[in-house]
């Protein structure tokens, strides 16, 4: 794959695919830790972070031990296993050598396990076939694509702290009001065909 | 049986996974364009919530609590592996139409809080059942929330035609737009229902209040009244 093509990859992924309004991966942090631009912004690079090392490591994974033993069939099992210690590892390391960066993003660390955009972003590696290179940039794309969803929608939201909404719509439901109608904006982006 | 009734009203109405605790939203979102989907990623989260709840809690006593999340993540994604195997062997477009959603059941937050809040503390027979219940109201919900989406967007309601064919067709319910706005406003609907039956109950905590009020004063009053006799 050439230069040109996985830039056109990655653009689409941050924009005409976009993890949360197109794809719906990673739904619950969005709309969980977007209260304020700051901890949305902090949350997204901690996403960032895990999902580009996780995409070159999950691919060595499937590649190198899973395909020889031809245990494909595991590779959730297998990848949710090996982001959850990656995870883990990275909390370490940031906390021996790089304490300025842990303490922006380790409260948002152990949250990431669970956070099914990085689980698919490792699936969908395996399912399209990816080489290494293209692995290690389709994860960074990926998150690159939620942090930018996740940060807006966190300036929405708190511009809407101040607003008045009936009674039954107060909290959820006007929040997911404003993801739709923030997904209808990013929905301009599926016009744009490669 | 009265056990049984009240705990599967518990996750299907009062306790209902999505529309009450608003977990899983990822499935929920993504799956409900068509009712057919939605009941196949419900009745699948419930037959791997019900195996997950059952070993957890066969396993409670020797599970070690610092790694305690780990070990239901490994026993979590084994099940939801046999289910992903078994769905492309029998329901092989159902495995296709819900895509990557299968094997995401293993981060599905319904499983894993049922796993730390019930599963870890009870025994066997009732954390099943709590397995059915809450699977049930996860199926319930998507379903409801996939019927709004299908006979506003497609006109059909499991593929059945149910609008007139000079209807339009709202294509925007098929869309991701229309899953956030839709799912908003059945929760709404859920949150006025609810601040409705708090607001009752509350009327009639004052009302029972105010009477045994009442009866305390007409007794110091009839207490008055003997003493000056």
């Amino acid at each position: 794959m050439s230069f040109g093509s996985i830039l056109l990859m990655m653009f689409s992924a941050i924009l005409v695919e976009n993890f949360i309004f197109a794809k719906f991966y990673g739904c619950c942090p969005f709309l969980g830790v977007s209260e304020h631009p700051d901890t949305a912004l902090g949350m997204g690079m901690a996403v960032t972070f895990v999902m580009t090392v996780s995409g070159g490591v999950t691919w060595a994974v499937y590649e190198f031990l899973l395909v020889p033993a031809k245990l494909e069939y595991l590779k959730t099992v297998a990848f949710i296993l090996v982001i959850a210690a990656l995870v883990q590892f990275i909390e370490m390391f940031l906390r021996r050598f790089i304490p300025t960066l842990y303490q922006a993003l380790g409260i948002y660390l152990p949250l990431i396990t669970t956070n099914c955009a990085v689980l698919s972003a490792a699936l969908l590696t395996v399912q399209n076939g990816y080489s290494f290179i293209e692995a290690i940039c389709f994860g960074l794309a990926s998150a690159l694509g939620f942090t930018l969803a996740i940060t807006v929608f966190a300036g929405v939201r708190s511009r809407m702290a101040h607003a008045n909404p009936p009674e039954a719509f107060k909290g959820f439901p006007l929040t997911l009001i404003a993801a739709g109608l923030l997904a209808m904006a990013f929905s301009c982006f599926s016009g744009i065909q490669f | 049986m009265k056990g049984f009734l009240k705990q599967l009203k518990e996750g299907i109405l009062d306790n209902n996974p999505v529309l009450v605790q608003l977990l899983g939203m990822c499935p929920t979102l993504a799956t409900t364009t068509l009712v057919e989907n939605a009941f196949g990623m419900g009745l699948a989260a419930t037959a791997v919530l019900i195996c997950s709840n059952l070993f957890i809690s066969l396993l409670r006593k020797f599970i070690p609590s610092q790694v305690r999340i780990a070990a239901y993540i490994v026993i979590i994604s084994g099940f939801v592996t046999a289910v992903e195997l078994l769905m492309r062997a029998y329901f092989y477009s159902l495995y296709q139409a819900l895509g990557l959603f299968i094997p995401l059941i293993v981060v599905n937050c319904i499983i894993l809080a049922r796993a730390e809040a019930y599963a870890s503390k009870n025994k066997p027979l009732p954390s099943v059942i709590d397995g059915v219940a809450m699977g049930l109201g996860f199926t319930f919900a998507l379903v409801l929330i996939a019927s709004v989406r299908e006979i506003l967007g497609s006109g059909t309601w499991l593929g059945f035609q149910v609008l007139p064919d000079a209807y339009p067709k709202m294509t925007f319910f098929v869309l991701p737009a229309g899953a956030f706005i839709t799912l908003g406003f059945i929760i709404a609907a859920v949150q006025k229902i609810r601040n409705g039956a708090a607001e009752r109950a509350r009327l009639r905590e004052l009302a029972s209040l105010r009477a045994e009020f009442l009866a305390q004063k007409n007794e110091k009053a009839e207490e008055k009244e003997e003493m000056t006799v």
